[in-house]
C-alpha cells in the first residue's frame, strides 16, 4: 500500500486519535497519534489484513526542545513490504505514553532506552528500568538541556 | 504418641521464607531457585556483558541481561559535539569488527538527506569493502563461536584469513580496525594500484578455506551436539522481536536488506540469501545461525568477484561536499551489516550538526531475544546461544 492509503485507513478507523498526517515533501511519511491511543493504533496496524505491520524497525525518543518530547515509531511489514512512521508528542511535565511492548516484543528494550535517555514514561511496560545507565543515575542525558553532573555518588567526574 | 516435626518443617525459619525479588524477574524467587552472575568479565560474553541467571539446578529459568558497561554516548556526541563529517569515526567505534559497514550506513543516510549522487567508482569500491568487512566480521563470529564451544584451532585458522583482509584495508586507508574510510559523498583514499590483484588473490585463497572450516568445525560431531536443537528461535517470534541478519535468516526467514530493500548498488549483483534449514536439528537453532554465516561468506565472495573487474575510473572525492548543512528534514535509513539491520534515524535542523541521531543497532535488538530463547536451557547452553547471536558490546551499548 502507498503511504496515502495507510494514513487514510488509520483516519477512517481512529478519527480524532490521528492528529496530523504528512506524506508530501518528507522522506518517510508519518502520522501523529495521541499518546493514549498509540497502543490501539499499533495493534490495528499489526493485525489488519491489508496493513500487517509485523515488524517495528526502530523506536526513538526525541527531545524537540521547548518542553516537547516525542516518540517516533518506524514500522515495516515483511509480508506487504511497505513502511510507515508514527509519531507521538508528549510534554516534559507529563511524559506519559502507552507502551507497545505487548504488540512488538522488540519495543521492550527500545522503550527502556527512550526512558533512560529522554525520560519518556511508557505506561503498561512490564519492566521499565534504566538500561544503559546505572540504576542510580540522575537525569536523562539526551535531553537538550541536560547538564553533565560534576559529581557521581560523591566522586568528582574528572573532566 | 509423641508428635515430632518432619525433617523439612524443623529447618524452615521465618527469615528463609522472606521472598527474594530481583529487578527484571517478574516474581519472587522460589526456595529452590538460585541466582548466578555471568560476567561482566567472562570470556564467553564477548565483551563486558553481565547476565543474571535465575537457575533451578542446572536449568535456566530466566536470563536478565545487564548492558551499558561500554556506553560511550555516541548519540550525544553526534548531536552536541561534532558536525556531520566528524560523526564517522564515532560510527566506526560502534561495531568495531565491522566498521566499514557502520560507515556505509551513516554515509548512505546522510547522502539521502543531502540528495547526493555518489560516483560509480565510489559505489563499487564501497560494496567491495563492505563485503570484505562482512567476511572479516563473520570470521570473528565463527572463530570465537568455536572458542566458546571449546574448539581452539578453527579460531586460529579464521584469524589467519581475516589478517589478509585487514592487510588489504591497511594498504588502502592506513588503518586495520577503525578506518574512517567511507566519507559522506565519497572515500578518504582511492584504492592503491595493487588492490584489484590483492582482492582477487584473497578470493582465490579463501574459497577453499571455507571447506576447510566446514571440515574442522561445522560438521564436527562435538560441535553439532552442542549447537543443534539448542536455543531454537521460531521465525514468527524472530520477526516480532525485529531480529535481523543471520539471527533472522537462521530461523528460515528469507530476508536480506541487500535484496529486499537495496541500497548502494547491491541490486546489480547476483547472490543467494542463505537461510537456516534445520539440517542438523530444528530450524532456527544455534547451528543454523552459525551455518548461515558460513554460507554468507561464500556469497560475499561471489559479490566481490562480480564487482572487482567492473570498477570504473573516476575521482573518489568529486562528490564530497565541502560543507554539510541539510535542510530541516528527517530520514531513517537501514543497511545490512554483518550483524543485521543497522538503522540510522537522523533529524536535521538546518545546522552543521545533526539535531538527533538515533542508531538502531542490530545486536542490541538481537540480544533482547536472549532471555526468550534461553529459558529452559542448561547453563552451558546459554554460552552457546549467546555466541550464536554474535554480539559486539561496542554496538549494543554505543
Amino acid at each position: 500500500m502507498i503511504p496515502q492509503e495507510i494514513s487514510d485507513a488509520l483516519k477512517a478507523k481512529f478519527g480524532d486519535a490521528i492528529l496530523e498526517v504528512k506524506s508530501d515533501g518528507v522522506f518517510d511519511p508519518w502520522a501523529k497519534v495521541a499518546p493514549d491511543r498509540i497502543k490501539d493504533v499499533c495493534l490495528f496496524m499489526r493485525d489488519d489484513e491489508a496493513l500487517q505491520f509485523d515488524s517495528l524497525m526502530c523506536l526513538s525518543g526525541v527531545d524537540y526542545t521547548g518542553g516537547k518530547l516525542g516518540v517516533v515509531y518506524h514500522l515495516h511489514s515483511t509480508k506487504k513490504d511497505h513502511k510507515f512512521t508514527l509519531k507521538v508528542d508528549v510534554t516534559v511535565e507529563n511524559p506519559h505514553c502507552q507502551s507497545v511492548e505487548s504488540v512488538w516484543k522488540t519495543a521492550n528494550w527500545h522503550e527502556r532506552e527512550a526512558f533512560d535517555m529522554i525520560g519518556i514514561v511508557f505506561d503498561g511496560h512490564p519492566d521499565l528500568r534504566r538500561i544503559l545507565l546505572p540504576d542510580d543515575w540522575e537525569g536523562h542525558p539526551l535531553r537538550k538541556d541536560y547538564q553533565v553532573p560534576e559529581y557521581y555518588q560523591g566522586m568528582k567526574v574528572p573532566y | 504418641m509423641e508428635e515430632t516435626l518432619t525433617h523439612t518443617e524443623a529447618r524452615v525459619d521465618e527469615t528463609a521464607r522472606r521472598p527474594v525479588t530481583i529487578p527484571g524477574f517478574g516474581r519472587p524467587l522460589k526456595n529452590e531457585e538460585m541466582v548466578i552472575n555471568m560476567g561482566p568479565q567472562h570470556p564467553s560474553t564477548h565483551g563486558v556483558l553481565r547476565l543474571e541467571l535465575v537457575v533451578d539446578g542446572e536449568i535456566v529459568v530466566d536470563v536478565i541481561p545487564h548492558i551499558g558497561y561500554l556506553h560511550r554516548c555516541f548519540e550525544k556526541h553526534a548531536e552536541a559535539m561534532v558536525n556531520y563529517q566528524q560523526v564517522i569515526p564515532y560510527a566506526d567505534r560502534m561495531d568495531y569488527v565491522g566498521a566499514m559497514n557502520n560507515e556505509l550506513g551513516y554515509a548512505v543516510a546522510c547522502e539521502k538527506l543531502l540528495k547526493i549522487k555518489v560516483p560509480e567508482r565510489v559505489e563499487y569500491i564501497r560494496v567491495i569493502m563492505a563485503e570484505l568487512q562482512r567476511i572479516a566480521s563473520h570470521l570473528i563470529a565463527v572463530g570465537t563461536y568455536g572458542l566458546d564451544i571449546g574448539a581452539f584451532t578453527p579460531f586460529l585458522y579464521c584469524f589467519r584469513d581475516r589478517e589478509r583482509i585487514l592487510d588489504i584495508f591497511e594498504q588502502t586507508c592506513g588503518a586495520r580496525l577503525l578506518y574512517n574510510y567511507i566519507w559522506i559523498g565519497g572515500l578518504s583514499h582511492d584504492i592503491p594500484a595493487s588492490f584489484v590483484e590483492k582482492v582477487k588473490d584473497f578470493c582465490r585463497i579463501f574459497r577453499p578455506n571455507i571447506k576447510e572450516l566446514n571440515d574442522l568445525l561445522s560438521y564436527n560431531k562435538i560441535f553439532v551436539e552442542r549447537t543443534a536443537n539448542v536455543g531454537v528461535l521460531p521465525g514468527d517470534v524472530a520477526i516480532n522481536y525485529s531480529a535481523s541478519g543471520p539471527v533472522l535468516r537462521g530461523s528460515g526467514v528469507k530476508w536480506d536488506l541487500r535484496k529486499n530493500d537495496p541500497y548502494s548498488i547491491y541490486d546489480r549483483f547476483d547472490f543467494e540469501i542463505p537461510i537456516g534449514t534445520g539440517k542438523m536439528g530444528t530450524v532456527g537453532d544455534c547451528w543454523d545461525r552459525y551455518m548461515v554465516r558460513v554460507h554468507e561468506m561464500e556469497q560475499s565472495l561471489n559479490i566481490i568477484e562480480q564487482a572487482i573487474d567492473k570498477i570504473p575510473p573516476g575521482d573518489v572525492q568529486s562528490a564530497v561536499p565541502k560543507r554539510i548543512r541539510p535542510d530541516t528534514s528527517e530520514v531513517y535509513v537501514r543497511t545490512e551489516t554483518p550483524k543485521g539491520e543497522l538503522g540510522y534515524y537522523i533529524m536535521a535542523d538546518g545546522s552543521t550538526s545533526p539535531f538527533r541521531v538515533k542508531v538502531r543497532p542490530p545486536t542490541f535488538v538481537n540480544l533482547s531475544i536472549l532471555p526468550a530463547i534461553s529459558r529452559g536451557a542448561m547453563i552451558a547452553d546459554v554460552v552457546a546461544i549467546l555466541g550464536s547471536i554474535d554480539i559486539v558490546l561496542g554496538e549494543v551499548d554505543r
